[in-house]
């Protein structure tokens, strides 16, 4: 419900993280990856953030390299999402201070943990920065 | 340390693979990170494994297989550490699903770990529940989850709210566990537990009528107060976004309040204030504003009536549509098309702001403003909204150009106000995007000029000057080479003139180059040669003055390599040279199509009844070549061994190649042309053991293309008898002549023209029906047999869809004619009738034989008899 998958993809179309909420096979992935991602290279600054694809919505955004889309429900409003996505990155930026691409990448287990604070079971958890980093930086204390 | 372990860290691991250029590179890198990390967990190795769960985590999200990790994941879960555990769960999360059995092995850590003292691992547990549980592990556990709802800290509180929605979704029983429970969430102050509270709220309305009705009497006013709060609060740095406080809080509650005022009027009143304050002073110039002004719009319209809130509503629609941004005119087309269905006046005032939509550059606009469009077409505005949209798809991308043309023909069909508007539009949309265009779309435009007859000059004229413009589009190329070969001289002699025409003058000579050009046009296909062939040879005999040259064009294609096209030019060679005295009443102007059998066929009942005509069979509607079938298998079936002749039967080849349960289309209209063919493709099937149905209400399918294309597939692909056509020149004139005249009866033949009378059987009597014929002879013709047969229900039960079918041995033809009806009342209180006409052509040495065939529908059961039939009379 609600949401049904978020990923990062960069202009290339390389994933550089993929959280689902719901089960697909490691082949209907990688279509459905394919498929959406160009989908979504392919259109251009002006065209609207949201596009349809079979059943579901796919809602994206660009920032620098990387592509965020998360793919929702028909019946969940879009401009809530793009919140939501432009609330991710600001954590995100946060914790990481200025993030890019690379920092996803080789710190990938904190990002999926930050994303795991936000979201759980495709429905919004927690929208405050502070309450989602909390954990994170007590365990950093920790180790 | 260990030798087998990679010794890389996550990061150099990262390095490496990012360092490949190839694609194969990067497999090796993997497969020998993978083999170090399987050697590493045989030697269950305990240091390193939660940097190798990272790497395996890295590696799945890349695409490969990592299934060999999974117990890993387990005995990570199980350590004791922290930041193992972590890396456990994640692993979990990303590497398993709710249906591997794996899974119920971390029901126990899970549990443990539910108890456990520190919260961050309670919620770690919870977290992981959450996201993949199955429903036994949902079942163990959810009391556990459910004492964690009313934790101490709301962090843990959040989340159980959250793992209890997918609990009740998996185990749905255990709603009323949480209703109480989920009721005192939604009284808290914490932000991040509200929000989980109100979804798991909303989870279980869904779910449940009574939690809803529960939630609807107790909770709708402490909602509107929680929401009234937040809308009031002042700044708060935490939860602020764009100057509003948590914009997500407020579209979850307007999204429950929604949910809770939905066909329910007290609460809507309860709603209406808040929704009015929200809806009027959000600010929008922010997308999170929007974002709420949105949702709020879709709560007003789907509670309860009230004047005052829609109209704000609609007012909140026109600023979206008229705003730049794309997304916000997205959003705006999707609520206006929710809102039609309830105020649908309000939303014809934005018509002009939809149209522009539609020529949007934005792929999704524009498809959401087309369905828009489509939603909002009726009598009074179809015109205007036509030609806008016809004027569109001269300028649109060719792969929205399909999209269009379907809705424009389906809009024209659907509205048109009259024939001659409908025939311009249908034009107009050829001539641009023709090859988009379906076929049952420009069969169904030609049913509606046959139709229109006072509109045939006008038509088939302006058919000659759209074709002279271009010959591009195959639809418009066949609809106007139908229409020349049916009208033509309404096209030469100016017939029909309408005061809006201007005069054109075409001679014989033109209409016949026209057509020729249609033939030798490189591009065109199969269908498109085959129906000019067929309106060259009606002009044969409208226009006796360029006879020659049509034979000469004919004669050309008796050499052509596609099989329809030689028999054709062949058959018509023949009737040209020889049967001139046939050749005028074969080509006679067609009979008006049936319209009401179209349709009805087109929406997938099976007419029943269908008009029976007794028009010579070979004067066929749809300008099939059926006329030169039929003296063609007559030719042909002179040599009775295995050949079936071929004639047409569209339905059953069809049914053959497409195994679809269709009816024969032997013609468009409801004119009655058994299939002769039926049996004769049974001929052969007999031999084969199978039983090829007959059928027999003939009701228009796939009409004039699958009729056209029926004679080759059939010939040569009917998959059983892929025999070569012997194309006759034939021989066989005399006998020819004689079957020819045979085919000339009409099929419903009177009883009372009898020759000798013969003793009427039961044909068949099972102990539900009764099959009896009676039998009839023409006095000239011996070898021919009429039966009537009459179906009795023996059983108390009404039969429905009542299908008769045969099959006869190779010496016999066998036609069938539609069936009185084909429900069969019960006890006997009525039958259902049907002709047959046996042939027999060794009448004198063997008699009759059949198979049959029944097929009915009662008290929902599908019912099949089948038998052979032996007691025919010994001379019939």
């Amino acid at each position: 419900m609600g949401i049904r998958f978020i990923l990062m993809v960069n202009k290339q179309g390389q994933t550089r993280l993929a959280q689902y909420y719901e089960w697909l096979t490691l082949e209907e992935r990688r279509a459905l990856e394919g498929e959406i991602v160009r989908k979504c290279l392919a259109r251009n600054e002006q065209q609207c953030s949201f596009v349809e694809h079979r059943n579901y919505k796919i809602v994206y955004r660009r920032y620098a390299s990387l592509f965020f889309l998360v793919g929702v429900d028909n019946d969940e409003n879009e401009l809530a999402i793009l919140e939501f996505i432009h609330l991710l990155v600001e954590t995100m930026d946060r914790h990481f201070g200025n993030v890019c691409e690379l920092d996803i990448m080789f710190h990938l287990e904190k990002a999926h943990f930050m994303l795991e604070e936000m979201v759980m079971n495709g429905s919004i958890v927690e929208t405050s920065k502070a309450n989602i980093l909390s954990p994170i930086q007590l365990m950093e204390k920790a180790s | 340390m260990n030798p087998f372990s990679s010794g890389n860290r996550l990061r150099d691991m990262i390095r490496a693979i990012r360092a490949c250029k190839t694609a194969a590179e990067e497999r090796a890198v993997v497969r020998k990170e993978c083999a170090a990390i399987r050697a590493a967990i045989n030697e269950n190795d305990q240091g390193y494994r939660h940097r190798n769960l990272a790497k395996l985590m890295f590696i799945h999200m890349l695409g490969y297989p990592t299934h060999f990790g999974q117990m890993e994941c387990l005995k990570l879960i199980a350590s004791a550490g922290f930041p193992e555990k972590r890396i456990g769960y994640l692993g979990l999360m990303l590497l398993l699903d709710e249906r591997q059995e794996v899974l119920m092995l971390v029901t126990n850590s899970l549990k443990q770990d539910l108890n456990h003292s520190n919260q961050y691992i309670v919620g770690l547990a919870l977290c992981a529940l959450g996201n993949i549980s199955s429903a036994e592990m949902a079942r163990d556990l959810a009391p556990d989850v459910e004492r964690l709802l009313q934790f101490r800290d709301p962090n843990i509180r959040k989340k159980a709210a959250l793992c209890s929605i997918r609990i009740i979704k998996k185990v749905p029983d255990l709603v009323e566990n949480f209703m109480y429970p989920a009721a005192s969430l939604l009284k808290e102050k914490h932000h991040g537990v509200l929000v989980t509270g109100v979804q798991l709220c909303t989870g279980l309305c869904k779910v449940s009528s009574e939690a809803l009705e529960y939630f609807r009497e107790n909770c709708t006013e402490g909602l509107v107060k929680t929401l009234r709060d937040i809308a009031n609060s002042p700044y708060s740095p935490e939860y602020d976004v764009a100057g509003i406080t948590d914009p997500f809080l407020h579209i979850r509650l307007l999204m429950l309040l929604r949910l809770l005022g939905q066909g329910d009027a007290d609460a809507s009143d309860c709603m209406t204030d808040i929704l009015a304050q929200v809806a009027s002073r959000t600010e929008s110039n922010k997308n999170a504003g929007n974002a709420i002004l949105y949702e709020c719009v879709q709560t007003i319209m789907s509670i309860e009536d009230n004047g005052g809130l829609r109209v704000l509503a609609i007012n909140i629609l026109g600023r979206f549509l008229s705003n730049r941004d794309n997304n916000i005119r997205y959003v705006g087309l999707n609520m206006l098309m929710k809102a039609i269905v309830v105020e649908a006046k309000a939303v014809q005032r934005h018509r002009a702001t939809i149209l522009e939509c539609v020529k949007d550059s934005d792929a999704s606009i524009q498809k959401r403003a087309l369905e828009l469009v489509y939603l909002l077409v009726n009598e009074s505005n179809v015109k205007p909204f036509t030609k806008e949209l016809i004027e569109y798809l001269e300028v649109s991308d060719q792969e929205f150009k399909g999209d269009i043309t379907a809705k424009i023909c389906s809009l024209v069909e659907k509205f048109s106000p009259e024939k001659i508007w409908y025939i311009d539009q249908m034009l107009k949309v050829l001539s641009e995007a023709g090859n988009f265009v379906k076929d049952e779309v420009w069969h169904a435009l030609i049913v509606v000029i046959s139709n229109a007859s006072d509109l045939h000059g006008y038509t088939v004229r302006a058919l000659y000057r759209a074709f002279q413009a271009s010959t591009e589009q195959e639809s418009l190329v066949r609809v106007a080479v139908w229409c020349i070969g049916e009208y033509g001289d309404m096209l030469v002699n100016n017939v029909g003139m309408l005061d809006i025409e201007e005069p054109i003058t075409v001679t014989e000579s033109d209409a016949v180059d026209a057509i020729e050009v249609a033939i030798k046009h490189h591009r065109s296909d199969l269908t498109t040669k085959a129906m000019a062939l067929i309106a060259l040879f009606k002009l044969s005999s409208r226009f006796p003055a360029c006879s020659e040259r049509i034979k000469d064009i004919i004669f050309q294609n008796k050499q052509s390599l596609l099989l329809e096209l030689q028999q054709r030019s062949i058959e018509f060679n023949c009737i040209l040279q020889k049967y001139h005295n046939i050749r005028s009443a074969l080509l006679e102007r067609m009979p008006i199509l049936d319209e009401t059998t179209l349709r009805g066929r087109k929406d997938g009942s099976l007419p029943t009844a269908v008009s029976t005509s007794t028009i010579i069979p070979c004067d066929l509607p749809n300008g099939v070549a059926e006329p030169a079938a039929a003296p063609i298998g007559d030719l042909l079936d002179l040599s009775l061994d295995d050949v079936p002749p071929p004639i047409s039967s569209c339905g059953d080849i069809l049914q053959d190649l497409l195994a679809i349960d269709l009816s024969p289309a032997s013609a468009l209209s409801g004119t009655s042309h058994p299939p002769k063919a039926g049996t004769d493709v049974l001929l052969d099937l007999l031999s084969i053991g199978t039983l090829v149905p007959a059928e027999t209400s003939p009701s228009a399918l796939d009409i004039s293309s699958s009729g056209q294309d029926n004679k080759a597939p059939l010939a040569n692909s009917n998959g059983l008898a892929s025999l070569p056509l012997l194309i006759a020149d034939s021989p066989a004139s005399s006998a020819g002549m004689m079957d020819l005249l045979d085919a000339f009866d009409p099929i419903t033949q009177k009883l009372e023209e009898n020759g000798p009378a013969y003793p009427s059987i039961v044909a068949y009597e099972s102990r539900s029906l009764r099959m009896t014929f009676n039998f009839s002879k023409q006095p000239g013709n011996p070898r021919t047999t009429f039966i009537l047969a009459t179906f009795t229900n023996l059983s108390p039960n009404v039969y429905n869809d009542f299908l008769f079918q045969a099959a006869v041995p190779k010496f016999l033809q066998l036609h069938l004619d539609p069936a009185s009806s084909s429900t069969l009342p019960a006890s006997g209180d009525g039958s259902i009738t049907q002709n047959l006409k046996v042939n027999n052509t060794q009448h004198g040495k063997k008699s009759l034989a059949m198979r049959i065939r029944i097929a009915y529908k009662t008290n929902n059961d599908d019912i099949l008899e089948e038998g052979k039939i032996n007691n025919f009379p010994r001379d019939l």
